[in-house]
């Protein structure tokens, strides 16, 4: 790799990483809190995971495996080409394997796969205020995190109940985290909330635009706001992953043609080919299943 | 009415620069009273309630309140979380604009419901019958709770934004001009309804306003300010029938007679 010597190893200066390192370690020590950092311009637009880049490339070293996921795919345009980009300034091992990586980058989602203590979770976060849209001054609402004072993350529910019937809010589902801070936990969908609470992994949150990093410690109590009246839930599903016949997991809707025909997949692409690797079939892999085209009763497989 | 005061002002002065915002107030506010504020426009009466208030630090002088512990407390003396926790809790503030006091992008019942929220009602069911409870206290239909108040009309605005103040059962309530900017008739609604619900609920005001009508139907007493200066203090019906001071003299007879 001659193209090395062009580069520090991951890119970023040593001065850099050392103040990210630095901001990540009071993120550690103060869960939920958004640590101010001075963000750096990445070889990349804003909104296509600066922030978790950065955080990735301060804590990244040679011997570590790298994993990237956009939506749960390893797949997509934005894993492949910041997995690429790693590849380059690190020359570090790359997988798709959630058990084999040691950090994984993430958008939108949580592995399905459970997280061990030796992982390191890296959050790309768009905005990083849970209490932005209602509040927008940021001396106000960095008062409201001081003062502890979260009434307003709550009118916020009531509106989707008075609205909708239900807490409606389907994905950046605001979390209190070690019973102090209000922490928005990404764009990752409700369903992936739960498995923050006491996780054994390490969460790290970077917003390279909003120039935030707050983190989640292993074995932090994350728990997901709601009223008394209306529990938190988190999304169903009522059909199993069309592929692999996983249940309990997270799906996405794939479309098949014009005329309505539609699936449910995996929206986590590694869970779901590690289950067929072992033999799990879903219903339209299997061999008298319905054909791609029909699939009956799918329609109706979703929440 | 008690024989401590609610509220203690004393030497209150807030200077802009050299300017003065306004100068050496002292009162005492009782239990169970409404207090208003006169004087024509930028003779610092908003700078004081705003003092008073701890939206504004003043230059000098004291603000204490009694708490509901018995104690004394000297607002500007607490540290900001109790401050603002006594400012959503047992005080109120109406302002002259309801866009300022209300939230225009969430519902009527969120608007009344954010106090009790913010002190940790967790359930909605009770939320809701609380907001709609007081919507109607208000005179606000209550299947209107679920319109933003950017629905409502400017009388409706009002009074939803006293709504939501009274919910948490204050015992203080200011008001800078809260009839400003409304129509004849619908000013008299509001200011018959202000005037049931602060007999009603005991509470104690003041109302800042340069309208002498609605200091001579809310208020029991009222202070004249000129300049920064309170020029003269006394019971409201004797300050507007009897006044001393030539200014108010001037005030009290440049009401329009129909």
């Amino acid at each position: 790799m001659t193209e090395l010597a062009t580069y520090n190893f991951a890119y970023l200066d040593e001065q850099t990483k050392r103040m990210i390192r630095r901001a990540i370690l009071k993120a550690i020590a103060i869960p939920g809190y958004q640590v101010p950092f001075a963000s750096r311009e990445m070889p990349m637009p804003y909104g296509w995971g600066t922030g978790g880049v950065q955080l990735t490339a301060a804590i990244i070293g040679p011997q570590d495996v790298l994993k990237v996921i956009d939506q749960g795919a390893d797949d997509t345009t934005n894993a492949v080409s910041i997995r690429a980009f790693f590849q380059k300034v690190a020359n570090v091992a790359v997988t798709t394997r959630t058990e084999e990586a040691t950090i994984i980058q993430t958008r939108h989602r949580i592995p399905e796969t459970k997280l061990n203590a030796n992982q390191v979770l890296v959050y790309q976060v768009p905005t990083p205020e849970p209490l932005r849209y209602l509040e927008p001054r940021e001396t106000e609402t960095r008062k409201m995190h001081a003062l502890e004072e979260y009434g307003l993350m709550h009118v916020k529910l009531y509106e989707d109940i008075a609205r909708n019937g239900r807490i409606a809010t389907t994905y950046a589902y605001p979390v209190k985290v070690a019973g102090r801070y209000v922490m928005d936990p990404s764009p990752t969908p409700k369903f992936d909330n739960p498995k923050m609470h006491l996780s054994d992994a390490l969460q790290l949150f970077g917003a390279g635009r909003e120039k935030r990093i707050y983190a989640v410690p292993p074995y932090t109590e994350v728990v997901s706001l709601d009223f008394e009246d209306h529990p938190f839930e988190v999304q169903r599903f009522d059909k199993p992953c069309t592929l692999c016949g996983a249940e309990q997991v997270y799906l996405d809707e794939v479309i098949l043609d014009d005329k309505g025909g539609r699936m449910f997949v995996c929206s986590d692409t590694d869970f779901c080919e590690d289950r067929r690797a072992h033999g799990h079939v879903g219903p339209m892999l299997a061999p008298n299943g319905p054909a791609a085209d029909g699939l009956p009763g799918s329609k109706e497989a979703a929440e | 009415m008690t024989d401590t005061p609610l509220l203690k002002v004393k030497d209150i002065s807030k200077f802009y620069g050299s300017r003065i915002g306004c100068r050496d107030v002292s009162f005492e506010l009782w239990p169970g009273e409404v207090l208003a504020i006169v004087g024509e426009s930028g003779s610092g009466k908003t700078t004081l309630l705003n003092c008073i208030s701890t939206r504004l630090l003043p230059t000098t002088g004291s603000v204490e309140y009694h708490m509901r512990d018995e104690t004394y407390r000297d607002l500007f003396r607490m540290n900001e979380a109790e401050r603002r926790f006594l400012m959503r809790t047992d005080w109120g503030f109406v302002h002259q604009n309801p866009a300022d006091g209300l939230r225009m992008t969430v519902s009527a019942g969120a608007n009344v419901g954010e106090r009790l929220m913010a002190i940790g009602n967790r359930h909605y069911g009770n939320i809701r019958n609380t907001a709609i409870d007081w919507l109607e206290r208000v005179e606000i239909d209550a299947d209107r709770i679920d319109d933003q108040p950017r629905a409502f009309s400017g009388g409706m605005r009002q009074r939803l934004q006293i709504a939501r103040n009274l919910v948490t059962g204050p015992r203080l309530v200011f008001m800078d001009e809260p009839t400003g900017g409304l129509d004849v008739s619908v000013q008299a609604r509001l200011l018959d309804l202000v005037r049931g619900l602060v007999n009603d609920l005991g509470l104690s005001a003041i109302i800042v306003t340069h309208d002498l009508a609605v200091a001579r139907l809310l208020s029991h007493r009222m202070m004249v300010m000129k300049d920064g200066y309170v020029i003269e203090h006394g019971l409201t019906d004797r300050v507007l029938d009897d006044p001393r001071e030539p200014y108010t003299q001037l005030l009290v007879s440049s009401i329009l007679q129909v």
